[in-house]
């Protein structure tokens, strides 16, 4: 089949990357959790930090690109980097001119960044993206290297949590040696924008907290049955009908918006156009999509899934996705096809009809595997790969080599995973992270137990499990309350997926997490507290 | 204040009619027509009755007129439609006050205006042109409950000034009318004492930057005045109490390990004259600084295992025949504080456990009901103290940093406290309750969405006519509430799936 063809290459470039990692990962090991001082998060593969101390002065420290860099001054993102992190470092704090301390011990005046192979400054990350890098901090210049511009960013992110102020207020680093690379490729954090809109602004925080967890993929459920908010340029009606009001849309400029502000911290968006269920607010814009549902023999007046049994639905869907695969430049898209509720095509005569014809009997899990193919098809048509949720590879017979199935379902997750596994298909762990389902007291512990690679397989499966996704679900959430909802409990998952597996110490995570919320903080987000303690600059303080 | 009589009976004849129904909370009487006014913001004008006891020069209208007058119209520019072609709706141009007995300068004195200017700003409604209406509408209201209380816990986490300032604000949004202070706790003191500068100085989370100086007490006092809000400190003892322990040498239980100490330290001391030396200073300054007639000592939660472990202690226990008795330990301690409080001539509020524990404790003292199963299921403990004779405060039920999944209110709001077995005059001693936001894992980052509109559904409770208790219309009247209070700034949290004309803004 032609998309056989599609799927696999990428996917096999993706195993030996992992692949590649593990070998890493045995390599470093034990190191990181010995240094007590170090409160990086998430912890890199191997850090080794000596007592000699150096200091930075704002007034005399820059950052700059090695001479044998591959990338210089015309790297946008690494200059908008610089910037960024230049402030993150010494912004937030109250300056402290020729301190003293400074002219007693060694400075460091420099970071020196080296780019090995091509930087791709101008493309957009990918799953199969570098994000190694290794951090030598010695003075006068310290020395940053990376293959490409990601793990460039990386690195800036864990060299500005080395820094901290001490006693007398001077900007302080120890010397130290770090290699690091992410244990997993995608490490990813759902926002649900349909259940309730989040403005631009917030999802450009929630970007802005992802770096600084070292988060590579906001997974955008953009539509959903309460509302669609994304504004189509094919099909301006399902916003215009669709959303919750005509302030509550995203325009083709919003989204382009995000996707750069995405893809300068070095983070895939990677858009969710959830069907045939979850489609209600669809169907306002878009007449004759959604099936008719029926009481007996007349329309009952409701709606249900999308209508898989008309040409029309799938000339829509392929109008709209061709759209969709241009609007959004990440390999993957995600296609829902989750639980799709079989009551009101089961009322439907036409649907029935249709059932028969095709000799499906009455599994409707057969007719929902024939949309999904269809669509399936159509986005591999365009040179994309697809994400579906795990019903879609529970409910179908066959299924397309190469289709990511997201795990999300808790019960039993471990024998899913291994299931979908076995059968050869890409795995994205969220059935224990799913964050809006909040409890008192300091359930991050509980995100953080979990091992992805926990159930039972050959090395093989455990190798498709290409990382996983902390997930917000929207009914309870909007920009009031997605911040400390999410961030430091999402933290927890952030350093799952990036950390060595035997980085697992609850109380070393607690120490370094207290600290890590209160550096998010100090950055502008409002991340909210583990426990009982305080932060030197408080939120409204 | 408590046991107010001041109703305040208000006559609005206003214009235009429409959905006049989005109140919270819900008032005891309210009649509205379909006849509606239009409001002209640059001629409204809030008035005195000109045979009104309060007029022009009591701060706290004056000053409630002016916030009002911003929540109601906002301080940004718009262009006023003029009144010209009458058509179908008619002009209101003022809202009367009559106040009977005034008090513009006391403490706790005109919540009754006050809450009525709330409940008037909830009735104006903006057409989708941008003109401001209201709708003729006859309300005479009262609360229910004297008492409603908001507690907030400055010790497991600090809150800044600004945070507490916002939460007296969005408190008479809902008509609150008690700020339940929960100062200092084991994790920090910042209340900053200037009889014993070392508290902070020793006790606090940074002596420069978490604390609550003098004049930050009196702004919160003062604002929460404007709002018709009590404020009730609680320096909670002898448990819960260790970060008094570096800034009072010689205040704590030292802990024993066999026969030596075990450098970890328990409870205030009750054995020492010095500890009463100390409190009784303390509380003298406790009392002038904070003006309320109560005062909330705490008394929960006292582990007696560091008391057992000490010898000093048991040998003070053997000269008074307590025996083994830890509890009577305990009685002996809060009968003296409470005696030292009275002896200022302050009331107190304590938690249940000194009720429970049998302490002996003057008949106008109030007990906060907080504990859910034990010793006894809530209702009956409100049983148990009302048939004692006590007044009692509900809180038991009302535990917002409890969170779970989904829409809690509906929890939060079906409770009655007045649902247990008892005699009339049993119910009466019930003065109110309390919404409780304790502070293990609650700073300035998710107070107010965890609080709002959460606490709304207390505050209903403690309001409304106790026979308003239907979810579907409490839903459609705190959905759009809680939408009014994102238009007013507060970063009130979602209900359920939908949106709100002006959102909440990151900045």
């Amino acid at each position: 089949m032609e998309h056989r063809g599609l799927g696999w290459p990428r996917l096999s470039g993706l195993l030996e990357l992992l692949a590649a990692l593990a070998v890493q990962a045995v390599r470093a090991s034990a190191v990181a959790a010995a240094s007590p001082d170090l409160c990086l998060w998430p912890m890199p593969l191997s850090v080794q930090t000596t007592p000699r101390v150096l200091h930075l002065s704002p007034d005399n420290f820059f950052f700059s690109h090695s001479s044998t860099s591959k990338a210089g001054p015309s790297c946008s993102l690494l200059q908008e980097a610089f910037r960024r992190y230049y402030d993150y470092i010494f912004g937030f704090y109250k300056w402290h001119h020729g301190s003293a301390d400074l002219r007693v011990g060694v400075e460091l005046q420099q970071l020196q960044v080296s780019v090995i192979l091509d930087p791709e400054c101008d493309t957009f990350p990918k799953i199969s993206s570098d994000e190694s890098y290794t951090l030598l901090v010695k003075g006068p210049v310290a020395s940053l290297t990376a293959n490409r511009v990601w793990g460039v960013l990386r690195g800036l992110e864990t060299f500005s949590q080395l820094i901290y102020q001490d006693f007398y207020g001077t900007f302080t680093v120890n010397e130290s040696n770090i290699v690091d690379s992410p244990r997993f490729p995608h490490r990813g954090i759902l926002i649900d924008t349909s259940r309730h809109f989040l403005s631009v602004k917030s999802i450009f925080k929630t970007l802005d907290a992802m770096a600084f967890n070292k988060f590579n993929v906001l997974h955008w459920h953009i539509v959903d049955d309460q509302s669609f908010p994304y504004q189509s340029v094919t099909f301006p009606g399902l916003s215009k009908k669709g959303s919750y009001s005509s302030s509550h849309v995203y325009t083709p400029n919003d989204v382009r918006m995000v996707i750069e502000y995405a893809r300068l911290r070095g983070i895939r968006v990677v858009p969710e156009f959830d069907s045939p269920g979850h489609t209600q607010s669809w169907g306002e814009g878009q007449k004759d999509l959604l099936t008719p549902c029926y009481n007996g023999k007349e329309p009952s007046g409701a709606f249900g899934p999308i209508n898989p049994i008309w040409n029309t639905t799938y000339s829509f869907l392929s109008k709209l996705f061709k759209e969709i695969s241009t609007v959004f430049p990440d390999e993957f898209i995600h296609l829902g096809g989750d639980e799709v509720d079989f009551n009101c095509w089961a009322s439907n005569p036409e649907i029935q009809d249709f059932m028969r014809d095709k000799g499906f009997g009455r599994n409707f899990k057969k007719l929902e595997s024939f949309y999904m193919q269809a669509v399936l098809d159509m986005i591999s048509a365009i040179n994309k790969n697809s994400i579906v949720w795990q019903e879609v590879f529970d409910d179908a017979s066959k299924l397309m080599p190469g289709t990511v199935i997201q795990v999300w379902k808790v019960e039993d997750y471990t024998q899913e995973q291994s299931k979908v596994t076995e059968a050869g298909f890409p795995v994205i762990l969220s059935a224990p992270w799913y964050l809006d389902w909040i409890s008192y007291g300091q359930d991050w512990k509980r995100y953080y137990a979990v091992d992805p690679l926990s159930f039972e397989g050959s090395q093989e499966q455990k190798k498709l499990v290409i990382g996983g996704e902390a997930c917000l679900w929207g009914e309870y959430v909007d920009a009031t309350n997605l911040t400390p909802r999410l961030w430091p409990r999402a933290s927890a998952v952030g350093e799952r997926l990036w950390s060595h597996k035997d980085v697992r110490s609850l109380e070393d995570a607690y120490r370094r997490l207290t600290i890590h919320r209160c550096r998010m903080l100090r950055r502008g987000i409002a991340a909210e507290p583990v426990f009982t303690g305080y932060c030197d600059h408080e939120d409204r303080m | 204040m408590v046991g107010s009589t001041l109703w305040f009976s208000l006559l609005l004849a206003a214009a235009f009619a429409g959905r006049a129904t989005a109140l919270w909370p819900w008032p005891q009487y309210i009649q509205t027509s379909e006849r509606r006014y239009t409001i002209f913001p640059h001629s409204f004008q809030f008035q005195y009755h000109v045979s009104s006891a309060a007029q022009v020069g009591c701060s706290v209208l004056d000053e409630a007129f002016q916030r009002y007058r911003d929540l109601l119209f906002g301080s940004v520019s718009f262009h006023f439609p003029q009144p010209m072609g009458k058509q179908h709706t008619s002009e209101k141009n003022s809202l009367v006050i009559l106040v009977v007995t005034p008090g513009c300068d006391q403490f706790p004195s005109l919540e009754s205006v006050e809450n009525c200017l709330e409940t008037f700003s909830q009735l104006v409604q903006r057409s989708p042109e941008g003109t401001f209406y209201i709708n003729k509408t006859e309300i005479e209201d009262f609360p229910r409950f004297p008492h409603r209380g908001l507690l907030l816990d400055t010790s497991r986490h600090y809150l800044p000034l600004a945070s507490i300032l916002d939460t007296l604000d969005v408190m008479a949004y809902n008509k609150f009318n008690v700020f339940h202070w929960h100062l200092v706790d084991d994790s920090s003191f910042p209340y900053e004492s200037f009889t014993f500068p070392d508290l902070t100085k020793k006790g606090s989370y940074n002596p420069a930057t978490h604390i609550y100086t003098a004049q930050d007490v009196k702004e919160v006092i003062e604002y929460a005045r404007l709002r018709g809000i009590r404020v009730l400190a609680e320096f909670d003892t002898p448990g819960h109490t260790l970060s008094w322990g570096p800034g009072v040498p010689g205040l704590l239980t030292p802990c024993y390990s066999g026969s030596h100490p075990s450098g970890t330290f328990g409870p205030v001391n009750p054995a020492l004259n010095n500890t009463y030396e100390f409190m009784s200073t303390f509380f003298l300054e406790i009392s002038s600084v904070f003006p309320d007639f109560y005062l909330h000592l705490g008394g929960d939660e006292v582990d007696f295992t560091c008391w057992k472990s000490n010898p000093d202690i048991q040998a003070f226990m053997k000269k008074k025949g307590f025996g083994e008795d830890f509890k009577k330990l305990e009685s002996f301690y809060i009968q003296t504080l409470l005696d030292i409080v009275s002896a200022y001539g302050k009331g107190y509020v304590v938690w249940q456990e000194v009720f429970d524990n049998k302490v002996k404790v003057q008949p106008d003292t109030v007990i906060q009901v907080w504990r859910e199963e034990m010793p006894v299921r809530y209702m009956k403990e409100m049983e148990l103290v009302t048939s004692a004779g006590f007044r009692a405060l509900l809180s038991a039920p009302w535990y917002l940093n409890h969170i779970t999944y989904g829409p809690d209110w509906k929890k939060i709001y079906m409770v009655e406290p007045l649902a247990f077995e008892g005699s009339p005059e049993q119910k009466a001693l019930v003065i109110g309750g309390e919404a409780c936001m304790w502070g293990e894992y609650v700073d300035s980052t998710n107070l107010v969405p965890r609080l709002w509109p959460r606490a709304g559904a207390v505050a209903e409770r403690l309001w409304s006519n106790k026979t308003v208790t239907d979810l579907d219309f409490a839903y459609k009247r705190l959905a759009p509430f809680r939408c009014e209070l994102l238009r007013r700034g507060v970063q009130a949290q979602p209900l359920s799936v939908g949106y709100c004309d002006v959102e909440f803004e990151q900045t």
